[in-house]
């Protein structure tokens, strides 16, 4: 097996008194759609922004490329090339869609101003080559658009940048079938240009058909992480609500302790 | 699962068919599409200028009507300006830390304690005015800072740091002036910027010189956006915008070029006054600051949703106390003007309602109470709101009673209407 562009070795993470993230293990290989499954609460939003570097870690390692790296600040993830879209999207109401696709990382003229021109044109393509249909412009303010659009803007945002890792958080929630075939068929290819891709989804028809491996997080604790054609749907149902399946998963004593 | 679901996806891969699905996009709109989209971004809740615009036509219709002997005579339009000045220039200021949701009640007294140490500067050191003016700058910027760490650092409310700065600086004025007393702006160049005008033919050349370089800048965009096909509004718009504010200046330059001495034959006063300048000055480098660089874009962004400007790595707090800064510094600039106005500072310089009317001015030019929506421009419409029903109702000779519950009501609408109107951007918006 390759080895695996992003890597997190037994992160911990705790908000005051409650700890979220236990020894958080999980691998992203290029080429493959790793579908991060758990139930509500079970740290899945926790882990993609420790990995942003929005929170920062209490314990654990990253590597990427199997080099030691560190996450203090979203600047940080993204100068490795990682992209977040995130489950609550992150955009500013006030802005454009243009002016959110670039927040942040503007593009400057030689003078260090803003140019308009070259962000509008590489955002009116980017959004084009993922079939937006509706929007009626590039330079609408986000407020004025549906939940779906907004949804779209969000990935285009994070699929603008050669990135080398992206993950994806619940992004298919607020999706008609149309849309959410869409944002599936784009996950895939993303994978097959050679991206390592974190998939977060509750549907299980999303997580079989798309994945090509699938960690399970149950209480903050990885239960499983498994290669999609070795287990089933019910296998994986079971490792998110009990942590166990079998002879596989977290064991009863170590369930009960973080409950 | 089966391999076929793991082969790409063949659409919108190839850009002809993309550009297509994306039919919607129009770049070039017609004078109709921008009229249609105006009339939806008002139905969402942003009225833009109009308003203020529009107010402030009835206003001078209503008062020139009313003292159609006094309010239009040049002599009072000028004078109009020059009172206008100073709040627009601290409303200027406050934009920025009303953008972020903020607000800084002590803006007006910070004002008047910088202007406090400029004229105590020329007045007691015999400074120059350059330096006298760097050292009421200064100040400003000093309190703004002190006032930006409070509250990005210490997170507390800006209300409470500010209102506890209002008190505070107003004692510090009171020490360094003393009580009772008053400090004299003396210096001919500090004066004049309220109570001499440019030169008639200088006036004149600035002004066609502005327009003309803003004409060149506008073709040159709208030339580049259609090079390019981007989103751009309709040429003719465009030309009826610039043709629209062609007239009103020159027409303003014509009617403040002629000599407006209560007695002609003795004195001569003519021309603008130099305050209008210094104002347009402002504005124009503070909607470049706030239109076309990234520091302008970010602050927008954190007004808009502060947490998604921090996960694209926006320094929220560095921007939040430069916002303060700003703010303290164009209010020292504004008080410099105002005891340019009055010829002195005392210990209530700033004081009363200088920093409502600024205020009311920004929420009047459009500028929302509730971050992420305004313009700089917003202050100088509005100010000049403000102004024209100070002066208009000061020369209808009313009971003061009757000036503060009109401003008093002129600003709660204001606010209402912004209220408002972010109701219905949360409605429209999903
Ligand atoms: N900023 C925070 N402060 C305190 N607790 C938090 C914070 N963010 C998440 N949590 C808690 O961490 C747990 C995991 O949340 P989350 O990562 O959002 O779960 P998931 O995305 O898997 O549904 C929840 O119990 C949640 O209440
Ligand atoms: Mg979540």
């Amino acid at each position: 097996m390759t080895e695996p562009l992003l890597e997190l070795r037994g992160v911990d993470k705790s908000f005051g008194p409650v700890q979220v993230l236990h020894g958080v293990n999980l691998k992203v290989y290029p080429g493959q759609v790793t579908a991060l499954v758990g139930d509500n609460g079970a740290g899945k939003s926790t882990l993609v922004k420790t990995v942003a570097g929005i929170y920062h870690a209490d314990a654990g390692e990253f590597f990427f490329e199997g080099k030691p790296v560190t996450f203090n600040g979203p600047k940080d993830a993204a100068s490795l090339g990682i992209e977040v879209v995130y489950q609550d999207l992150a955009l500013c109401d006030n802005l454009d869609i243009v002016q959110n696709m670039f927040l942040g990382r503007e593009a400057k003229t030689p003078t260090r101003l803003l140019d308009e021109l070259t962000m509008e044109d590489r955002a009116r393509q980017t959004l084009a080559s993922l079939s937006v249909r509706t929007v009626k412009s590039v330079r609408q303010s986000v407020a004025s658009l549906s939940g779906g659009q907004r949804q779209t803007v969000a990935i285009a945002k994070a699929v603008l940048w050669n990135s080398r890792v992206v993950l994806l958080d619940e992004p298919t929630a607020a999706l008609g079938v149309a849309q959410t075939r869409q944002v599936l068929d784009l996950v895939r290819r993303l994978a097959d240009q050679g991206l390592g891709v974190v998939l977060i989804s509750h549907n299980m028809n999303d997580v079989f058909e798309v994945s090509d491996r699938i960690t399970a997080l149950f209480l903050g604790r990885v239960a499983a992480d498994l290669k999609t054609s070795d287990t089933n749907n019910s296998q994986i149902v079971e490792l998110i609500t009990s942590g166990r399946s079998g002879s596989i998963g977290i064991s009863a004593a170590t369930a009960n302790e973080s409950a | 699962m089966t391999d076929e679901t793991k082969t790409p996806a063949p659409t919108s891969a190839s850009p002809s068919l993309a550009a297509s699905d994306f039919s919607g996009d129009s770049a070039n709109l017609t004078l109709g599409e921008s009229l249609r989209a105006y009339v939806d971004r008002v139905r969402g809740g942003d009225m833009g200028a109009l308003p203020a615009i529009g107010g402030l036509v009835v206003l001078f219709i209503v008062f020139s009507s009313l003292r159609p002997d006094t309010f239009t005579g040049a002599l009072n339009v000028a004078n109009l300006l020059v009172q206008a000045s100073s709040i627009s220039i601290l409303a200027m200021g406050l934009i920025p830390v009303l953008l972020l949701g903020d607000i800084d009640l002590s803006a007006g007294v910070a004002g008047g304690l910088s202007a406090g140490f400029t004229a105590v500067a020329i007045v007691r050191h015999g400074d120059g005015w350059v330096l006298a003016v760097l050292i009421g700058m200064a100040v400003g910027a000093v309190i703004g800072l002190a006032i930006g760490l409070l509250v990005a650092k210490l997170g507390i409310p800006s209300f409470v740091v500010t209102l506890a700065f209002f008190l505070g600086l107003q004692g510090a004025t009171l020490k360094l002036i003393g009580q009772g007393g008053t400090v004299p702006v003396r210096n001919d160049v500090l004066r004049g910027i309220t109570i001499k005008s440019m030169p008639v033919v200088t006036g004149w050349i600035v002004v066609i010189a502005l327009l003309a370089i803003y004409a060149g800048l506008l073709f040159w965009r709208q030339r580049r956006l259609a090079a390019k096909d981007l989103h751009r509004p309709p040429t003719s718009l465009v030309a009826l915008k610039f043709g629209a504010l062609a007239v009103i200046l020159l027409g303003m330059t014509a009617f403040l070029s002629k000599n407006r001495a209560p007695n002609p034959l003795i004195f001569t006063i003519e021309g603008i006054p130099y305050a209008v300048f210094l104002v347009g000055a402002l504005m124009i480098f503070w909607t470049f600051i706030f239109g076309r660089t990234g520091y302008g874009r970010h602050i927008y962004a954190i007004g808009g949703n502060t947490e998604a400007a921090r996960r694209a790595g926006i320094s929220v707090d560095v921007l939040r106390i430069s916002t303060f800064v700003i703010c303290s510094t164009m209010a020292a600039i504004s008080g410099i003007v105002s005891s340019s106005y009055t010829g002195n500072v005392s210990p209530g310089s700033g004081g009363g309602n200088t920093l409502l009317y600024a205020v009311g001015a920004a929420v009047i030019g459009g500028t929302s109470l509730f971050g992420g929506k305004g313009n700089i421009r917003d202050g100088v419409i509005g100010g000049l709101v403000i102004a024209t029903i100070d002066n208009g109702l000061g020369l209808l000779n009313q009971a003061a009673y009757i000036n503060f519950i009109i401003t008093g009501a002129v600003l709660l609408l204001a606010a209402s209407v912004d209220a408002i109107s972010r109701r219905r951007r949360s409605a429209t918006g999903t």
